[in-house]
Order: C-alpha cells, then sequence, then structure tokens
C-alpha cells in the first residue's frame, strides 16, 4: 500500500498540475484543467470548473453548476452514499461551506483520506450542517489559518446588520450589503429580519436565488432590481449585491446608500478601509481558526495536508501540536495576502 | 472609556466627513474635562510616552492568548497593526470599563515607575476588564500612532462646533508645546493667553498644487513668484529672549539648528519668520542637495564637522509677527515688504535670507524660468497672490505650487513586500532595478501609484513566480517593468547603486515595455 511521504503527498491521493489526483480511482477532485473525470466538492468557480468530461457532486450542487457551467455531462451523489470507482470507494459529506457543499472521502484498501473542499463548522440555517467523518489523512483547507481569525456567532453578526439597516433606514438610505452571489448572499437574506423593509437583489444574487429556490430551499421574499425597477417605491430597502457592484454605476442609482460587505476579511480593520466600506460584517463561509482546530482534531486524523490560505503558517502549528502535516500546493497558491473571491 | 471607544467606533464605521466631525462633537460636548482634553492630544499626535515595549507586549498578547510567539510574529503582518492584533488574538471579552479614557492612560503612565512583573499583572488585568474595542483602545494608547482616520483638521473643525471657537484660531491655540499635563481644557481651547507660551507657533498656511494653466490665475501683476525649494518648511520665532524652530510637522527642532541662535542677536524681539531651511552652499550661493539637509535632520546635536559641511540657513518668505503683532491678516505684498525691510538690518554672515522673488512680464516668461528650476536647485515655483492674506491649512486659491514635471525612468520590479494596515493583505511595496553590467541593481523602493486593481494583478503574479522569500520579503523574476518619477537624484554612498532618489513613486506599469528595455544606472547617473 503506498503510502505519503512526509511533507509531500503520494499516496490513495496525490497532487499533479491538474489538481488532487486519485491513481487507484484514476479521477480527480476539483481539478483546475480538463480532465476525464472529475469529483466536485461545492459549485464556486476556483473549484467547479469548465471543460471536464464527467462530474460527479452532490444533488445540491448539481444545479448551480449547470446553472454556471452549461451542458455538461454531470452525475449526481447523495450524502453518505458509498460508490466504487475502480477500486476505491468514495462518498460525499456536507461540509457546510454553502448549499449542497460537500467534503469527499476516499477509501483504498482501508486506508481512508478525506478532501474537505471548503468548509465551516458552525451551523448556518442555510447549508447542510458540517459533518465530521473520521479518516487517517485531512486534506484541509486554512483561509483563516491565522489565531486573529475567529468569528462571533452567526446571531450576533444577524442583530448587527439588522442594526445598521434600521438605522439607515431612519436615515433615509439604501443599505447595500455587498456579498457573493452563491452561498453568502442566501445566508445573510436568512439573517435578515423579515419585515423591516424590502430585500432588493442584483441580477447575478437573483439568479443563484432561483437556481437554489427550485432545489426545494426556501429563501425569503426577495425583489430583483431590473433597469424598470422603480426605486422610489422601495424606501430604506436593503440591497444584495456583488461586491464589484458596490460603488459602480448600477449602485449608484439608489441614490444616498450605505455600503456594507460581509466577509471574514472584514475582520481586519486594514482590509476594511481598503474597500471603503462603511461597514464590514464579519460573516465567512470558513472555518475560523478554533473552527479549522476542532474540524480537523473530530477526524482523528494523524497526518493533515493543508491547502488554500495560510498554509506554511498553519502546517507549522499542525507540526507543533502533533500532526505530520504537508502543503498542497493549488495553481493559484498564496499565502499570507490570499484574498479569494468567495469568502 | 466606554464612551471613547464608541466615538472610535463611529470614526472607523464610517467613510463620511459629517458623520466623523458630528460624531466627535457630541463626543467633545459631552466628555468630561480630562477625557476632552487627552482625546485632543491624542488626535493631534500627542500620545502618551510609551511604558511598555512592543517586544514585552507581543510576549504577554501570546501567552495570554495561549499561543506561540512565532505564531503572533506570523500574525501581525497580516493584520499590519499591532495594537489591532493583540486585540484579535486574546480570548473573548465582553466586559467593559467604567474607566474614563484618562484614568486608563494615568494607569499607563504609572506603569513606568513599577517593575515588570507588576505591569504584565497591570496589563493583563487591563485586558481582562475591558471590551473588544476597548481593548484595542487601549493597545493603541500604550503602542502609540492612533490613526483612525481623523486629521487635526476635521479634530479642530469638530471642538470648534462644540464650543463656538472659530475653527482657524482653535488650530493656532492647539499648536505648539503642550501636552495634557501642562494646560486645562479651560487654557487651552477657551481662554486665549498668548503669553501663555512664547514657543507657540501658528498654523502653516499649505499650497494647493496648480493643475491647471496659470493663465487661468487672471493677470501676473497680482501674484507673487518664488522658487519652490526642496528644503524644510519651518517657523522661526523670536520671543522673550528666546528663539524656536518649528517644523510643519509641528516638531520643535531647535537644538537641531544651533546656527540659528544668533538671529535673536540681530532680529528685534515679537518676530516670526516663516520660510525655507536649507543646507546651504555659501560658495555657490545655492542650496546643497537634500540628502545633506537630512544628515541634519537626523540628528539632535550637531557635530562640529557637520555644522561646517551642511550649514543651514533659513530662507524666509514670509513674516508673521513684528513687535508681537499678529500681521496675518495684512496683504502678502505688505507682509513681503516689512520682511525686506526686517532682513535689510541683518549682517551678510547671519544665516537668515531673504527668498527672491522672480520677475517676468508674463505667465509664458515666468513658465520659461521655472523650466529652469533644477539648475536654480527648485523644485519649481510658489505663486502667491499679493492680495492674499496668511490663512491656516491647505486652502484653496491664494496660494499654488507650480512643481516641475518629475524626472522619470523605467525600472525592474524585483522583490515585493505586502503593504501596511489597509494594504496589509496586498503586495505594494516594491524594490526596482536598473542595469548595469547586464545585471539588475536595485535602485530604490516604491509604493504607491498604482491603482488598486493593479496592486491585485501584481500582488497575484508575485504569488505566482516567487523565488525565494527573505521573511516578509518575496524575490520575483525581474520581468515586470515600472516607469519611476523622482524629484531628484544625489550621490549615496549607502546605496548599493551608488544614488539615492527623492520622492520615487510609481506613475505606471510598463505592461509594453520588456524588461531588457528598462533604463541602465549609467542613464540614470547622467542626471546627477
Amino acid at each position: 500500500m503506498p503510502t505519503a511521504k512526509l511533507g509531500s503527498m503520494d499516496g490513495v491521493l496525490r497532487y499533479t498540475d491538474r489538481g488532487i489526483y486519485c491513481p487507484a480511482g484514476d479521477f480527480f477532485i476539483d481539478p483546475w484543467r480538463p480532465v476525464e473525470r472529475a469529483l466536485i466538492t461545492h459549485a464556486h468557480a476556483d473549484h467547479a470548473r469548465a471543460g471536464m468530461g464527467h462530474y460527479l457532486a452532490t444533488e445540491g450542487t448539481a444545479p448551480v453548476m449547470r446553472h454556471r457551467l452549461g451542458e455538461i455531462d454531470l452525475e449526481t451523489i447523495r450524502y453518505g452514499e458509498r460508490r466504487v470507482i475502480n477500486d476505491v470507494t468514495i462518498s460525499f459529506h456536507p461540509a457546510g461551506h454553502v448549499p449542497g457543499s460537500a467534503q469527499i472521502r476516499v477509501e483504498h484498501r482501508g486506508e481512508v483520506w478525506i478532501v474537505s473542499g471548503d468548509y465551516k463548522v458552525e451551523a448556518d440555517g442555510l447549508s447542510e450542517a458540517f459533518e465530521p467523518v473520521p479518516c487517517h489523512t485531512f486534506i484541509s483547507e486554512c483561509t483563516f489559518g491565522l489565531p486573529v481569525f475567529r468569528w462571533a456567532s452567526q446571531d450576533k453578526v444577524a442583530t448587527e446588520i439588522n442594526d445598521w439597516w434600521t438605522a439607515n433606514r431612519a436615515e433615509g438610505r439604501v443599505s447595500m450589503l455587498g456579498a457573493y452571489a452563491l452561498g453568502k448572499a442566501q445566508r445573510l437574506l436568512c439573517m435578515l429580519e423579515a419585515g423591516n423593509a424590502p430585500i432588493l437583489t442584483h441580477g447575478a444574487v437573483e439568479a443563484t436565488n432561483d437556481v437554489l429556490r427550485n432545489t426545494g430551499i426556501d429563501l425569503p421574499d426577495t425583489i430583483p432590481v431590473t433597469p424598470e425597477t422603480d426605486l422610489k417605491a422601495y424606501p430604506g430597502a436593503l440591497v444584495i449585491a456583488p461586491p464589484s457592484a458596490l460603488g459602480s454605476a448600477w449602485a449608484k442609482r439608489f441614490g444616498p446608500v450605505s455600503n456594507g460587505f460581509a466577509s471574514g476579511w472584514m475582520r481586519l480593520r486594514g482590509v476594511r478601509r481598503r474597500r471603503a466600506m462603511d461597514r464590514g460584517f464579519v460573516v465567512s463561509d470558513h472555518a475560523d481558526w478554533d473552527g479549522l482546530n476542532r474540524a480537523i482534531k473530530a477526524t482523528g486524523a494523524e497526518r493533515v495536508f493543508v491547502t488554500h490560505g495560510y498554509t506554511s503558517v498553519f502546517r507549522r502549528w499542525l507540526e507543533s501540536q502533533g500532526y505530520d502535516a504537508g502543503i498542497v500546493e493549488t495553481e493559484f497558491s498564496g499565502d499570507a495576502t490570499a484574498e479569494t473571491d468567495e469568502v | 472609556m466606554r464612551d471613547f471607544a464608541a466615538l472610535f467606533t463611529a470614526l472607523d464605521q464610517s467613510t463620511r466627513t459629517s458623520v466623523k466631525v458630528s460624531a466627535l462633537a457630541e463626543y467633545f460636548e459631552t466628555a468630561s474635562e480630562p477625557d476632552r482634553l487627552w482625546t485632543i492630544a491624542i488626535l493631534s499626535g500627542r500620545r502618551p510616552k510609551r511604558t511598555v515595549t512592543t517586544t514585552l507586549l507581543r510576549a504577554w498578547a501570546a501567552e495570554k492568548a495561549g499561543i506561540p510567539l512565532w505564531l503572533f510574529e506570523e500574525a501581525y503582518p497580516v493584520v499590519g497593526d499591532l495594537a489591532e492584533t493583540i486585540a484579535l488574538v486574546l480570548p473573548e471579552g465582553d466586559k467593559s470599563s467604567n474607566r474614563s479614557l484618562s484614568e486608563w492612560i494615568d494607569i499607563i503612565r504609572s506603569l513606568s515607575a513599577v517593575e515588570e512583573g507588576d505591569r504584565k499583572r497591570a496589563i493583563f488585568e487591563a485586558w481582562d476588564s475591558l471590551g473588544q474595542t476597548e481593548r484595542l483602545v487601549f493597545n493603541k494608547l500604550i503602542t502609540g500612532g492612533f490613526r483612525v482616520g481623523v486629521s487635526q483638521k476635521l479634530m479642530t473643525r469638530a471642538l470648534s462646533q462644540a464650543t463656538g471657537v472659530d475653527e482657524a484660531e482653535l488650530a493656532h491655540r492647539l499648536m505648539g508645546d503642550w501636552s495634557p499635563d501642562t494646560v486645562t481644557f479651560e487654557n487651552l481651547v477657551l481662554t486665549r493667553d498668548p503669553e501663555a507660551d512664547l514657543s507657540k507657533p501658528y498654523p502653516f498656511y499649505l499650497a494647493y498644487a496648480l493643475e491647471e494653466d496659470p493663465g487661468a490665475l487672471g493677470a501676473l501683476k497680482d501674484w507673487q513668484a518664488e522658487w519652490k525649494w526642496d528644503g524644510i518648511r519651518g517657523q522661526v520665532i523670536l520671543r522673550g529672549g528666546q528663539y524656536f524652530v518649528w517644523s510643519r510637522g509641528e516638531e520643535l527642532m531647535t537644538d537641531r539648528f544651533p546656527e540659528l541662535s544668533v538671529l535673536k542677536d540681530f532680529l528685534p524681539e515679537g518676530v516670526v519668520l516663516d520660510g525655507e531651511l536649507l543646507a546651504w552652499d555659501h560658495e555657490a550661493e545655492a542650496p546643497l542637495p537634500f540628502n545633506d539637509l537630512q544628515k541634519r535632520i537626523g540628528r539632535k546635536t550637531v557635530p562640529k564637522k557637520l555644522l561646517q559641511e551642511a550649514p543651514v540657513v533659513l530662507l524666509a518668505y514670509d513674516l508673521l509677527e513684528k513687535d508681537g503683532n499678529d500681521l496675518r491678516g495684512q496683504p502678502m505684498a505688505e507682509r513681503r515688504a516689512a520682511l525686506e525691510t526686517l532682513a535689510k538690518s541683518v549682517p551678510e554672515h547671519v544665516p537668515l535670507k531673504v527668498a527672491p522673488v522672480l520677475q517676468a512680464g508674463d505667465w509664458h516668461g515666468l513658465a520659461a524660468q521655472r523650466e529652469a528650476s533644477r539648475e536654480a536647485r527648485a523644485e519649481g515655483l510658489m505663486l502667491k497672490r499679493l492680495s492674499s492674506p496668511y490663512l491656516s491649512g491647505r486652502k484653496k486659491g491664494d496660494w499654488w505650487k507650480w512643481k516641475v514635471d518629475p524626472l522619470t525612468f523605467d525600472a525592474v520590479m524585483i522583490y515585493a513586500q505586502a503593504g501596511h494596515g489597509r494594504r496589509a493583505t496586498l503586495f505594494t511595496d516594491y524594490t526596482f532595478a536598473v542595469w548595469h553590467d547586464e545585471t539588475l541593481v536595485p535602485v530604490t523602493k516604491a509604493y504607491s501609484g498604482l491603482t488598486d486593481a493593479e496592486f491585485k494583478e501584481i500582488t497575484s503574479w508575485v504569488k505566482k513566480n516567487t523565488i525565494d522569500r527573505f521573511g516578509p520579503v518575496r524575490s520575483v523574476p525581474g520581468e515586470l517593468v515600472f516607469e519611476i518619477a523622482f524629484e531628484g537624484i544625489a550621490e549615496s554612498p549607502r546605496h548599493k547603486s551608488g544614488v539615492a532618489l527623492r520622492f520615487p513613486r510609481m506613475v505606471r506599469w510598463r505592461r509594453d515595455k520588456p524588461a531588457a528595455e528598462a533604463d541602465t544606472l549609467e542613464g540614470l547617473r547622467a542626471l546627477l
């Protein structure tokens, strides 16, 4: 049985220039270059890319992938369902990142590896809650793998956002909330106090809302903004839009606004100031420092590979905690200053 | 501390000036007197003396957070601010302290007298009793550098709103050498007592850059043109038999320029001069390069040799006070005449000169003289309206700086480093090199001039192309070319390239230019 060398990944799974590869099963997980068979953890653009011969993803992930990637050869799988690919048993387990997101368990000759994809451990009331799965080797993201990143409870942040909205409404301002279209936007929708005032959505957000509503997810009522929308009819509204729309020509239509942005990066004053936001709300779909440590411990894994984020620091930390730890490079590898899109 | 933390939050949570000013004004109306005074002090850069070293603070923060020190040190550059890093790693705290801002400051100041173990206990106790934002404020009080997006100007405006004292008058009262220990709110802000502080300078009048054609300013005869010198803007004050030298940054620099002490032997009492402090070449009758002045600025006491190598003169261009009377309300032309009369009585060897006024028949003639600025060792021209009073702060309309276009060259980026504060997650600080004998020789660093989008793109490139890491610095292949602008160049044995540039900054990213076509060191040296 192949075992991984310390520090370099070469066992049940292996790192290649196209992504994480399983030699025994002949498939890739979240590859970034065209391959024949791809297992996809979730539908965010840096994990689910175009050009694969054949895709396998959860039932919750598939509709968004079809929406984003168009006609693709895509097979679905239920959480916990086991399938055998060549000699390898695979199953998908909730990662709590966005609706449909999964960790992928790969078992070959009794050795179990898990690719976490992106995950968070706090239940957000929207995504299927993170499920710890025992394994020998855990490949963990560490986007926020520094002890300065710790999230307050969702309830507490919900109160902050709703108070901000109420104060803006009293001042005759529109609340413009920047959030990524898949996952974060819908999670925020569920955190808003219904009945405060109408919730408007940017087209990119509403398109994803539609896809998720069609999968049976219950989202609050929203009013999509179109060129014809009479904005005066919705004073004090809250608008959810992709971050790039904030401060754009599109946003000018709304008159006086207060800009807010929901992201784990808002934990840092410097980042918030650089974005010139009035308010930053610390809401992340990734695990915080405590969440990463808790999740890793819960797997019982002895060996951990880290990817996506502060990899070298987090690896050193894990080693100091007694793990065998290594780094999986990704195509857009980087540590200290990673500020990827969907956080 | 609660109300000050609330103020901090309010200032931090808005990008709108009006919101900031009203939050400050409201605070000034309601806060206790010692708190108000300390708030003014902090927001004008007068922080309490540091009583705990940052080395100790880091170690204690890591201990309190239950993390190894190396991990704390890795997190710090990501956050970009020490006080904030500490507040972020400490275990969750949702308490709130009843102690006031000034009481906390007293506690911090008392720490200098106690031994290290007690100091640590006091810091831990403070962290335990404070809420999240209060901790950040507390840490900032210890570490200094209270930058909260509020300029002194904004603070002064808010204080003016809260007290009804005129803003310009207030700006003057807040100048100079005071601390909350030496004044009360009453006599600093509310009552005017110019005698109380002989050293108090006037707020400097600052010019805007002229972007349009000078013809738009009207007739040339209404304007006075001078060289724009590249020295230190300073005020020299002669009152009560003493002299004081203030920099524009409100730093008292009297001791650094001992040669100016003779001024008090030749000028009458009650005089305030505004001008440029320059290292002077007495033979050439021209300023020495800024580098020579730099040597003087860096030293609190000046060795004799340096006094001879880089003697400083005041090139005066304005007279703000005469016979103890404030002349700022008088027109520029009258102040200038008074300045010239005053200077006439001063013998040649005294290091005071009156900045020459340039004569020209029309704007074209003046523009031609401006082109010769570098030969005159100046950065361009200053244009001052002859009828203008001496205002305080940066005001548009009467004073303009009309600088010559900067010198530029194309250089190759070879190192990149993440920025601080608001740019902590981007690679924004670069080292640039030029060609010399087929190798790239580093010549300068620069960290401004690009758009956020460009910084973002380059950050991503740096991450993908890192060759080596030296702590926070990444070495990258010499591929990206940038146009670098600078104001001057001088010989410098301390630099590998042998030259030092003044005010280097990026003008643009030359995506069109391959690295091989970047400039050479020889080309750069030709500008010396």
